[in-house]
This record gives C-alpha cells, structure tokens and sequence, in this order.
C-alpha cells in the first residue's frame, strides 16, 4: 500500500505539470461546451428570462410541446426540406468534384503548372462567405454582371442566377464546389501519393492506358479516404452552415434559402422563441449523431475503418 | 514504357482543363477588382467585365476617408493578432500534456474532448450562455469562445506525437521537466505545424461572421466580415434588417466592389506566404482525423 503511494507521488511529482496545463483547456471544454448541454433543457420547458434552465416549468405534452410545434410550424418544414436538399446536392455534386479535380491533377505532367494550379484552387477556401457572396452578387447580377454580360453577348437572355429559386439552388451548389473543390482535393492528393507506382507500371505492361489506370489502380487506391470522407458528409446530411446560406440569400429565394440554422437565428436569437429553437436545434444534433453512427458502421460492414 | 500519340494528345486536355480550372477561381477576383476600379456610369450600363472601364480610384479614396472602415479593419487585424495567440496557447497546452502515454486519465480527458467534436449543444443554448456570463457585446465575445477547435487540437497532438520519444527521454535525463522539454525541445521542432495552424486560426478569425452577427451588437467592435455583410446587403441597422430584408437603396456597386476587395486583399496578401506550410497541416489531420 505504501508502495503504490510512494509511486503516486513521484508519478505527481514528475507530471504535474502537464496536468497544471490542460486544467485551462479542460476548464474550457466544460464552461463553452458542457455546460451549453444542460440548457439543452429549454427544448423541454417554457422559457422564461427571470429564471434558471433548472426551475422553468416543463412543457406540456410530457415536455414535448415545442417539438410537436417545430413540425407544426411551416417555416420549420420548409427549412428542414432545404437543408437536405442542398445538403444531398451538396454531396451529389460537391462530393465528387475534389476527386476529379484530384485523379486530374494526378494525371498532370507539367509539374510547375501543376503547382501553379493547385495554388490557384486551394485559394477561394480563404475567403469568407461574406466575401464571396458580395463578389457574387455583383458576378451574377442581372444586368451588369460579367456572367449575364457574356451571356447577352453570345444572344443569350439573362439568367436571374440569385433572384430565382431554381437557379439560386444552382448557383448555391456550384458557389459550394467553386470554394471548396481545391481544398478538399489536397485530401486525395495525399491519398495518392501512398500508392505504389509499381502498380501503375505492372498496369502498363498489361496494356492499360489511362482511364484504365485511374480506375484499377488509383480510385481503388483512394477508397478508403473516399469512404471515411463519405461518412462524415453523410453525418452531416442534417447539419446546416450558416455563413453561406445567410450571405447568399434574399427576399426572392427564401422558401429556398431558409434552412435549419437560419430559422434558429431567425426566431431563436432574432424572434426570442427560445424554447421552440432549442428543440430545434437538439433535433438536429441528434440526427447527426445518428446518421454519423449509421454511416459509420455501414462502412465497417463493407470493410473498411471507418472514423472511430 | 509506350507513349503513343493519344496519350501525348490526353496530356494537353488535361493540362487544358485544368487551366480552365485556373481561370474559374481567378476571374470573379479579377472582375470585382475591375469594378471597384471603374466609374460608375460603366457599371450601371454593364460595360465591365475583366478590366476597369473609366479608371479611377475614388471608391478606395472613400473607402479610406471613412473611419468606420479604416477602424474596422484595424480592429479585426488586432482581434485577429490576439486570437491566433490566444487559440496557439490554447492548442498548445491542450495538445502536449495528451502525448503522454504515461498521462493518468488521459484517455478520459480525450473522451470528454473529443465527444465535443460530433455533439454541439446548438446556438440557442450558446447563445443564452454568453448571456449569463455577461459576454454579449464585449469585446472578449469575439475572442474566448472559438479560441480552441478540437479539429486543430488533433493535426497538433498527431504532430507532437511524431517527435521521437529518445528526445523527451533524453531531455528527461538532464532532469528537465514537461514544460522545459515542451519549450526547448518539442516547440522548436514544430515551426511548420505551429504555422499552419495559426493560419487556420487567423484565417478563420479574420473571415469570422456569424459569431459577431450574435454575439456583438455594439458597433465599435464589428469586425470587418460584420461590417462588410451590412454594406453589401444595404443594412444600416442590423436589427432591423434582420426582420426587414434588404430594402433601402445602398451604395454603388463600385464601393461595395471596393470594401469587397478591402476585406480580401490582406488574405490574398499573406497567402502564397503561408501557402507552403497548410499542406503538411492538411495531411496529419487527414491521416488522424
């Protein structure tokens, strides 16, 4: 016994320290993220400013009143229909992109304008949706934007590209790729760098030529990344950014543009409907962490390592 | 090896779209630089496309004389300075102790942050935090609640995790402690993680929006994302605006080209800088991730 306190405290004595540094961190984690948790309680009470999450009177319907309102409320529906279908066109059209951009670049020769390339497309990740959407705005602009300007030069009419439902959804989706293609292409870029170029030789003397390559040696060699980058987008089939969504809407595209984290900031921290959002909001982080469970053992079925 | 002609053929194609590639991400910077650079007769008769028409550079000079501007983006590049050193303590301290096999209760601590990573309790709930703590509208709003991302957490605890154990062992030896070792031994050899990730932070502080958008309702301290969404969407009172839409008629499309081109021009200035280092950050958490 005495031993083992012998050795407690020259373990103490020795790593303290490292202890002393994470208490910040730690101390962090419980007052902005755990502790946010328990007013996760507000979805089931009547919100009320004078007192604490603990002492609100609970709601009625067993504390599920302001679900049962959520799917009641129109708004809610609409945002809920829009977050999964930008999110599966995202996954659709935004998924793919970065691989392609990818098993191109791969298939580059030039090896500096490679570099000059990939340069090039990591670049519109750094810039803010914000940015984007007033580079976009006058981009896309009816009359006087570059797009429509070249478009009634080759006797087409204009496009409405942010002023009409069908064509925002669009401009939304590829808005997505045009940011974000190069920077998640770095991913698989990386992934094929670990595949053996013998493979690649051995293909050759078979008599493969390029497309047979790019889809016997090098896809097979970025499944896995493919799979675990997969799994986390399905994981987020329900999540819903903000900045983009928010800086690319208007008054014309709302019962498009309107998805879950929108409403929330709208009624919740805007419209003050506090226990309405947070049940909102609880629905959503559940979902996701379900989907993510889903996803994830679905690949370990087919496999593969899946993400935890 | 056989290179036939198709393939040689293949080769340019491919060189070719990639070179479109190119030009997609260029061109809208390029024509927002040209706009804020033409008069405003050209714009509004749709006569600019890639090179300023009627040259000159009266949006700038009043972009510049504005102070609300000029303070905006001096005090986003200080929020922004502040930080990034701030999250790099942060990560720092957070990272290093968690390399420690040897670490007591390392695997709980790992759990109750990690679990932070899928689970987020939502806005509402943050938001009404940082109204009991009394933050909303202080400067520090902007500062302590994302000063620490866990994705971050992990590209740098994955980095130190590669540093030979001989290293700390031997520093051991000479009787130095954790932190001595951490700042002798381990930061040293971390430049280009510790590069990469202040970039990160400092980019994403920089292009920052929704956190002021709830958090900060005093005017002085909008940073320039805030400031900029309010001009181009034509807002002046944001509270207002966030029921009303965007109504009243703004400014030209020249000084909203030019406030654009405000925001993005330091990014774009530090990035090719910084460009060489992201890419090593990018791996060791695709790998860990």
């Amino acid at each position: 016994m005495s031993g083992n306190t012998q050795k407690l405290k020259n373990y103490l004595k020795r790593y303290w320290t490292l202890y002393l540094l994470l208490v910040v961190p730690i101390v962090y984690f419980l007052v902005f993220r755990y502790i946010p948790m328990t007013y996760i309680q507000i979805a089931f009470k009547k919100y009320s400013i004078v007192q604490s999450p603990w002492e609100m009177p609970w709601a009625g319907n067993h504390g599920f009143e302001y679900f049962i309102k959520a799917f009641a409320n129109r708004d809610f529906i609409f945002a809920l229909r829009n977050t999964i279908l930008l999110n599966l066109l995202d996954l659709v059209i935004g998924f793919p992109a970065p691989i392609i951009l990818a098993l191109l670049l791969n298939e580059l020769t030039f090896a500096k304008f490679k570099r000059v390339t990939q340069t090039v497309a990591y670049m519109p990740h750094f810039l803010s949706w914000i940015i984007i959407s007033g580079m976009a705005l006058q981009l896309f602009a009816p009359s006087t934007g570059l797009l429509n300007i070249m478009l009634n030069h080759m006797g087409v009419e204009s496009i409405p590209f942010l002023n009409d439902p069908k064509h925002w959804v669009a401009t939304y989706i590829l808005l997505g790729v045009w940011q974000s293609v190069g920077w998640n292409s770095i991913i698989y870029l990386a992934a094929l760098t670990g595949i053996n170029p013998e493979l690649y030789e051995a293909a050759s003397i078979d008599g493969a030529g390029r497309f047979k390559k790019m889809w016997h040696v090098t896809l097979p060699g970025l499944r896995s990344t493919i799979i675990v980058l997969l799994i986390m987008n399905l994981g987020r089939i329900l999540g819903s950014e903000f900045d983009r969504p928010y800086a690319l809407r208007n008054a014309l595209v709302d019962n498009v543009s309107n998805v879950i984290s929108t409403f929330v900031y709208t009624n919740g921290i805007r419209g003050l409907q506090f226990s309405l959002t947070t049940a909102v909001g609880l629905f959503q982080s559940v979902v996701c962490v379900i989907f993510l469970i889903g996803a994830n053992s679905l690949a370990k079925k087919f496999g593969e390592r899946g993400i935890w | 090896m056989i290179k036939s002609k198709s393939t040689k053929l293949g080769d340019w194609i491919i060189a070719f779209i990639c070179f479109l590639v190119i030009l997609v991400c260029l061109l809208p910077l390029v024509n927002i630089a040209a706009r804020s650079l033409s008069a405003s007769e050209a714009l509004i008769k749709g006569e600019v496309t890639l090179w300023p028409k009627g040259f000159n550079i009266s949006a700038y000079k009043l972009v510049f004389n504005d102070s609300k501007y000029v303070w905006s983006l001096g005090w986003t590049a200080i929020l922004t300075f502040i930080c990034t050193v701030v999250s790099m303590v942060m990560t720092t301290i957070c990272a290093y102790p968690l390399t420690y096999d040897k670490l007591k209760g390392r695997k709980a601590i790992n759990t109750l942050i990690i679990f932070t990573m899928y689970f987020n309790a939502g806005a509402i709930p943050n938001y009404l935090l940082m109204k009991d703590l009394d933050l909303i509208n202080k400067p520090l709003v902007l500062i302590i609640p994302s000063c620490l991302s866990v994705f971050n957490m992990i590209i740098m605890r994955s980095f130190l995790y590669g540093i030979p154990d001989s290293l700390r062992e031997s520093a051991e030896i000479d009787g130095a402690g954790p932190i001595r070792t951490l700042v002798s031994i381990y930061l040293p050899l971390s430049t280009s993680v510790i590069a990469t990730l202040s970039l990160f932070y400092a980019v994403g502080r920089w292009n920052g929006f929704s956190d002021a958008l709830i958090y900060m309702g005093n005017r002085k301290y909008y940073p320039i994302q805030l400031l900029l969404y309010n001009i181009i969407n034509n807002i002046n009172n944001i509270e207002v605006s966030a029921q009303e839409g965007f109504a009243n008629p703004g400014l030209s499309d020249g000084i909203k080209a030019a406030t654009v081109m405000f925001a993005t021009v330091p990014i774009l200035l530090v990035y090719p800088w910084l460009q060489r280092y992201f890419i090593t950050g990018v791996t060791i958490g695709a790998v860990k991730g």
